[in-house]
């Protein structure tokens, strides 16, 4: 056993660490997409390129501003807004008109604006990749009993929490949350009783879809910004959402962490396939779990 | 068994087409031969994906990392194993039907959403192993210059030789679907409930159909080989087994022939768009969101509900 000697107690802890950042954004991402999926039914696929614009756009405000600390937080605030304005366009323009389909035809239809907006981030960015540096007291490491962790890892560990808390806060205790969870059970119910339908579900879509912006506007600074990170975030926001559970927003939660702490460790034990570590704890909780861990809505 | 088979019409269409196409690469340039060549493997898959998603009305997301498993079954088998190559022809498509039994037996219990979602799961595992194992399946570069003898390697003879051998596969899956299996299987797509009710392993038969239906993409995997030479991971991507949906829904997927047109028409945009714009996958995009909207059984649905009543009509 190779390997196991490596691992030192401090190294799997750092691990740890670094999993429980990545699982931050993870949850960011796919508690929007669950969002999404669990009140209008659409398996979103443009759900990562929404991820991928945030990124990109973060960069473009953030560098307007000379990448300084300012232009970093306004990005930060403003990239998943404009992110949210293009999904209320698209919800009012397009798919309001098209909750009828069945799913297979919404997943397609996703994916057809999955290829536009990937073809848009080509044409207005380019194709060459991007990197973008958090503001100073961001930067660097601290150490914590003599090993070195990330601060802006930390930073993410920080918000995780707030937009859980947030998101708990929308769900349960305003009225468009209720409103939204009861949709999600009976839709034509709640348009019986007088609400209109149509707008809870655009709200609830550009909600989800600003979660998607703000994840990629908080992954910005820890990797290049590509072509091609839609494909990537996507796949993997799925998975969460399933093992978690489809619409539960705490099963995007619990999935985020299995994803990210499976991966991060894997890349203790077997860096050349770490990348399948969290597949194989997919696998393994559907195996047992076909419909996910916690409640589904459906 | 023809006649029962198909009509009289469809019978002379299909010889006319199939002698047209025997004769075309004597008037065709190369380049047009190698189109046709690859657009024969991607009709096979298409009709292979609509065999479960049309006719069985199962969420099949992830067709194409069998497509993918056969050809790297084959490129592997050619370079590595030194037997004679048509062996890898026959060994492919098996090994491509095994991991449709291996990840049927893990979905086929969970319905429609789920089962997709998971076969995406499951689909990109395969993908993701093929993608870092370097040493096996070199990685994300692939397996370039499989070699492959002049008499089906040259574009003439790979033109052939996908011909044949997609006709023959397009036989066979027609007969599947006309036969109490592939009824049963329709069955199954009306109503589950009611098929359990009057004795029929409704898991069974669907295990079966994604059995079959890997095959028949290992088959078209391949073909591809055959054509190009070369396979990479991109092969088994879950983008790629959006696109042959979209060829099945482009084409219409309650008719046999339906996706085999999507195909054509999908390559032979994608090859000519490409040559005017690096900006295809937008132009895919626009076209697929018109389809939805406008066109939501297809091309060749459109037009059998146009024209055909009316000729019954006449008659």
């Amino acid at each position: 056993m190779e390997f196991a000697a490596n691992i030192t107690l401090f190294a799997l802890l750092q691990q740890v660490l670094v999993g429980l950042s990545r699982t931050t954004i993870l949850f960011i991402v796919a508690s929007g997409l669950s969002l999404v999926l669990g009140v209008l039914r659409i398996p979103n696929i443009a759900h990562g390129s929404l991820y991928m614009i945030g990124a990109f756009l973060t960069y473009t405000i953030a560098t307007l501003f000379g990448q300084s600390a300012l232009g970093f937080w306004l990005a930060l605030i403003v990239a998943p807004l404009c992110v949210a304005v293009i999904s209320f366009l698209v919800e009012r323009g397009l798919f309001c008109h098209l909750y009828e389909r069945e799913h297979m035809m919404l997943l397609l239809f996703t994916f057809a604006f999955s290829l536009v907006f990937g073809d848009m981030v080509k044409l207005i960015w380019g194709s060459d990749y991007r990197s973008l540096t958090a503001p100073l007291f961001l930067q660097g490491s601290f150490s914590i009993s003599g090993f070195p962790f990330p601060r802006y890892n930390l930073f993410l560990l920080i918000v995780g929490p707030l937009v859980a808390a947030g998101l708990w806060f929308l769900t349960n205790k305003t009225k468009i949350g209720k409103i939204a969870r009861a949709a999600a059970v009976d839709r034509e119910m709640v348009g019986a009783i007088g609400i209109n339908v149509s707008w809870v579900f655009a709200a609830v879509f550009v909600i989800g879809c600003y979660l998607a912006g703000l994840g990629g506007a908080l992954v910005a600074p820890t990797q290049n910004i590509t072509q091609g990170m839609d494909h990537a975030i996507i796949i993997e926001a799925f998975l969460i959402v399933i093992i978690g559970g489809l619409g539960n927003i705490w099963g995007a939660l619990l999935g985020a962490l299995i994803f990210g702490l499976t991966d991060s460790i894997g890349i203790l034990l077997l860096p050349q396939f770490a990348i399948v570590f969290p597949y194989m704890a997919v696998v393994t909780v559907l195996l047992f779990r076909p419909k996910g861990l916690l409640k589904s809505v459906w | 068994m023809f006649k029962a088979l198909f009509s009289k019409k469809t019978t002379i269409v299909g010889i006319i087409l199939l002698a047209a196409l025997l004769l075309l690469p004597q008037f065709l340039p190369r380049f047009y031969i190698y189109l046709f060549a690859m657009i024969f493997a991607i009709c096979l898959l298409a009709t292979s994906l609509n065999m479960v998603l049309g006719f069985g009305g199962m969420y099949q997301f992830h067709h194409a990392v069998f497509y993918g498993f056969g050809a790297y079954a084959f490129a592997l088998f050619v370079t590595k194993s030194g037997l004679p190559l048509w062996m890898g022809y026959v060994i492919a498509p098996f090994c491509a039907a095994l991991l449709g039994l291996v990840l049927g037996l893990i979905t086929v219990r969970l319905t429609q959403l789920y089962f997709g979602m998971l076969q995406i799961s499951l689909g990109s595992l395969v993908w993701a192993i093929t993608y870092r194992w370097y040493s096996f399946t070199g990685g994300d570069d692939g397996i370039h210059g499989i070699p492959i003898p002049d008499l089906i390697g040259s574009s003439t003879g790979a033109y052939y030789f996908n011909l044949i051998v997609t006709a023959a596969c397009l036989l066979l899956m027609y007969m599947i679907v006309n036969s109490p299996f592939g009824r049963t299987f329709q069955g199954i797509r009306d109503n589950p409930e009611r098929c359990e009710a009057v004795g029929v392993n409704v898991q069974r038969q669907k295990l079966v159909g994604l059995v079959i239906a890997a095959f028949f993409a290992g088959v078209a995997g391949t073909l591809f080989v055959t054509v190009e030479g070369s396979v990479f991971p991109d092969l088994m991507f879950w983008t790629l087994s959006l696109e042959i949906l979209i060829m099945c829904l482009l084409g219409g997927w309650f008719i046999f022939m339906g996706p085999a047109l999507g195909a054509i028409i999908i390559i032979t945009l994608r090859t000519f768009v490409g040559i005017y714009t690096e900006y295809w996958t937008l132009i895919l995009g626009i076209v697929l969101m018109l389809l939805i909207f406008f066109l939501p059984e297809g091309v060749l649905g459109l037009f059998l509900k146009k024209i055909v009543p009316a000729e019954k009509k006449e008659g």
